[in-house]
């Protein structure tokens, strides 16, 4: 037999102020009983939409209001180990306004400002993902490059604690590099990982673009940056090991396309790729695609690549989320990259298009493309 | 003439935490100097304070890595040859790796397969057969690199390497012991050849931990049962010195091993038999001696059966009358 839910507990006795606050007092919210999870806003308001960013879903959804009261209420069904961004969209009297739920203190914050989190049965935060008071911290440097290809660059260097001139190290260049320390906590991962020797010593060039919709679609300029200016140099200022295996490039959504173009524009000087996310649109008749004009040149690039495939690296991890409309995009992906030879690990998470869906996944990805001494430290 | 024995190697878990070193070294009756191997340790090799406060102060450190560095940069162009040796060992590992992992992935599937028992068990066996001769021929490949390198730098009588081994000879020469601490077990192995400590402590007792023991075995076995990328699959490093043929030595077992999972430690043992594996949790200790180990204190012994048993207690035999 079902148990009934917490509201319908609710709604089923007699209402007045009093239950309604006991029912509010020391709950979290949404309230998550299996599958069934409860959205609670509590205020005045004409109507109020829960607006997710759940692909397959409606995404738009009216709650209810509790008649005779101020609570307003929708119940979905929400598999376990999912994360949800969301947030309430308020109407009333003529105006609407989106807002953070302001009973459930969990945040992601993204470009773009914050959502509400709603993790399901079953999530939990990635205890790497926090700062750990034994770890070792790395630092992070500025960087400022005059690119020939591109002009002034800027972002920021990595350096793994204990960091010493006389070892060498593989390197990791990450498109979207300030977002990805912003929102995705990249320095924390980084020094847990490190200190957890899941992943090796490495440094790590988090750069940044001006005009990431032109430049990661698939831009010569971009490709040629990174791999004929920026490692050259950062090979000069630093010793990195000299071999594909250890170089990775890496990024999510625009970004994953901006790697993955640049690992296809120089094979074998990549060794190892992470795409995220990767906004690989493309079309199987005709130039056209569902997703606007700023897509058109990625559509031509994954559509080119889909004609004649081929190895670009040696092995290649790629994440999506199944709430993502991606998802159809990047599962097409894989069997492609897959028979070109390369070594593909391919993960789906229940989570969304956002920062912290490409966190997660960092352990996983990062430790497979360039496993760090565990296999050899026996303290 | 008779050839003297060799002295006691005893084998111990994890000294981080709470250390059983000392008890060794008393039971052995070890009262001399001890010379004390961290070169696992890597740059925090000279971090030996707590060590030799255990050991009750009467220990010098042989500096293998540090040494290393000096070593190479007195010899530029060994350093250079060495690194290069490195890079192809990475190499031949990477590839080992990948055909490990195919023939694991084979393995896996035989055994889910529905078949008549004799079909099935035919055909595990050759998996088996084939993962032991990939190790096998990874294991000669290495042993051959190494071998090639020593005579093309003729590492024995190069004076650069002649020096520092002549030093550590010296300094052995006033000890009773060698304790070789764990650590990065690569890097050890390294140093540990580079400088040649197999003869060097043939008369010596050795007392190594962790990655030390690992590195004075014959077979250096890499193993996580769960790796953050996924399942995880032993492999084979590199020879060890060699000094206890015959065992496959697993520190670490309580963060590293699941022995309660009967498939997997059943897969392990027979891969490499006859070897005897031998998981060392931390405090724990045993003691090999002319081919013979006895003062086993917490070691486990992997057995065929899939059971990791107290070395020494015999399996008990099931009777299905």
């Amino acid at each position: 037999m079902t148990a009934r839910l917490a509201i319908h507990k609710l709604i089923d006795g007699r209402l007045d102020a009093a239950r309604v606050q006991a029912f509010l007092n020391g709950r979290k919210f949404p309230i998550v009983e299996g599958t069934s999870v409860t959205f609670v806003w509590v205020g005045h308001a004409d109507n109020v939409q829960l607006r997710h960013w759940i692909y397959g879903l409606e995404s738009s959804n009216a709650l209810v209001r509790v008649a005779g009261t101020d609570l307003w209420y929708l119940t979905l069904e929400i598999p376990h180990n999912s994360r949800v961004e969301y947030k309430y969209e308020i109407h009333r009297g003529g105006h609407s306004g989106w807002i953070e739920d302001p009973l459930n203190p969990n945040r992601a914050r993204d470009p773009f400002g914050a959502n509400s989190v709603l993790q399901s049965e079953g999530y939990e935060d990635p205890t790497w993902t926090n700062p750990d008071p034994v770890t070792r911290p790395g630092v992070l440097e500025p960087f400022v490059f005059d690119s020939n290809a591109l002009g002034r660059r800027t972002g920021q260097l990595y350096l793994p604690a204990r960091f010493r001139r006389s070892r060498q190290y593989p390197l990791l260049v990450v498109h979207d590099g300030s977002d990805y320390l912003k929102y995705a906590g990249m320095k924390t991962v980084l020094d847990n990982l490190i200190h957890r020797l899941e992943i090796p010593d490495m440094i790590v060039a988090f750069t940044d673009s001006p005009d990431r919709l032109q430049e990661y679609a698939n831009d010569e300029r971009h490709a040629r940056y990174l791999t004929e200016e920026l490692v050259p140099d950062l090979a000069k200022r630093f010793p990195l090991y000299d071999q594909a295996q250890a170089r990775c490039i890496m990024g999510a959504s625009f970004g994953a396309v901006a790697a993955m173009s640049t690992a296809y524009r120089f094979p074998g000087f990549w060794g190892r790729l992470l795409v995220q996310s990767g906004s690989f649109a493309f079309t199987d008749i005709g130039k056209r695609n569902r997703r606007g004009p700023l897509f058109d040149r990625v559509v031509e690039f994954v559509n080119q690549y889909r004609a004649q495939p081929r190895a670009v690296s040696e092995r290649v991890f790629v994440s999506c989320g199944v709430y993502e409309s991606l998802i159809y995009e990047n599962r097409s992906m894989v069997p492609l990259l897959s028979a070109t030879g390369m070594e593909v690990r391919f993960v789906e998470a229940r989570d969304g298009h956002n920062w912290e869906n490409w966190r997660d996944r960092l352990r996983e990805g990062m430790s497979w493309l360039m496993p760090g001494p565990l296999m050899f430290i026996y303290e | 003439m008779t050839k003297t024995p060799r002295p006691a190697v005893v084998l111990l878990g994890a000294q981080r935490f709470d250390p059983s070193l000392g008890a060794a070294v008393s039971e052995l009756g070890v009262t001399g100097r001890i010379a004390t191997i961290t070169a696992g340790w890597q740059e925090r090799e000279p971090e030996d304070e707590e060590l030799s406060a255990h050991l009750g102060g009467r220990t010098v450190n042989l500096r293998l890595h540090a040494r290393g560095d000096e070593l190479f940069r007195e010899d530029p162009a060994l350093r250079d040859a060495h690194r290069e040796r490195q890079a192809s060992l990475r190499h031949r590992q990477d590839f080992y790796r990948i055909r490990l992992e195919h023939e694991l992935e084979a393995d896996r599937m035989i055994r889910g397969r529905a078949a008549p028992p004799e079909i099935l068990a035919e055909q595990v066996q050759a998996s088996l057969d084939g993962i032991r001769e990939l190790d096998q021929w990874h294991l000669r490949l290495c042993a051959r690199i190494r071998t090639e390198f020593e005579a093309r730098w003729d590492l024995a009588n190069r004076p650069s390497v002649v020096r520092h081994r002549r030093e550590l000879a010296e300094v052995l020469a006033g000890c009773d012991a060698v304790a070789i601490a764990g650590g990065h077990v690569a890097t050890l192995v390294n140093r540990l050849v580079l400088f040649g400590v197999a003869e060097l402590v043939q008369h010596h007792t050795v007392f190594a931990w962790s990655a030390g023991a690992m590195a004075i075995s014959d077979r250096v076995v890499l193993f996580h049962d769960s790796p953050p990328q996924g399942p995880g699959a032993s492999e084979i490093l590199d020879a060890g010195l060699g000094l206890i043929p015959g065992v496959v030595v697993l520190p670490e077992p309580e963060r590293r091993l699941h022995l309660d999972r009967k498939d997997r430690v059943q897969r392990l043992v027979r891969r490499f038999e006859p070897a005897t594996c031998l998981a060392l949790p931390a405090r724990s200790r045993i003691t090999w001696r002319d081919g013979v180990f006895s003062s086993a204190h917490d070691v486990l012994q992997l057995r065929p059966s899939g059971r990791a048993l107290p070395f020494g207690v015999r399996p008990r035999r099931v009777s299905w009358s």
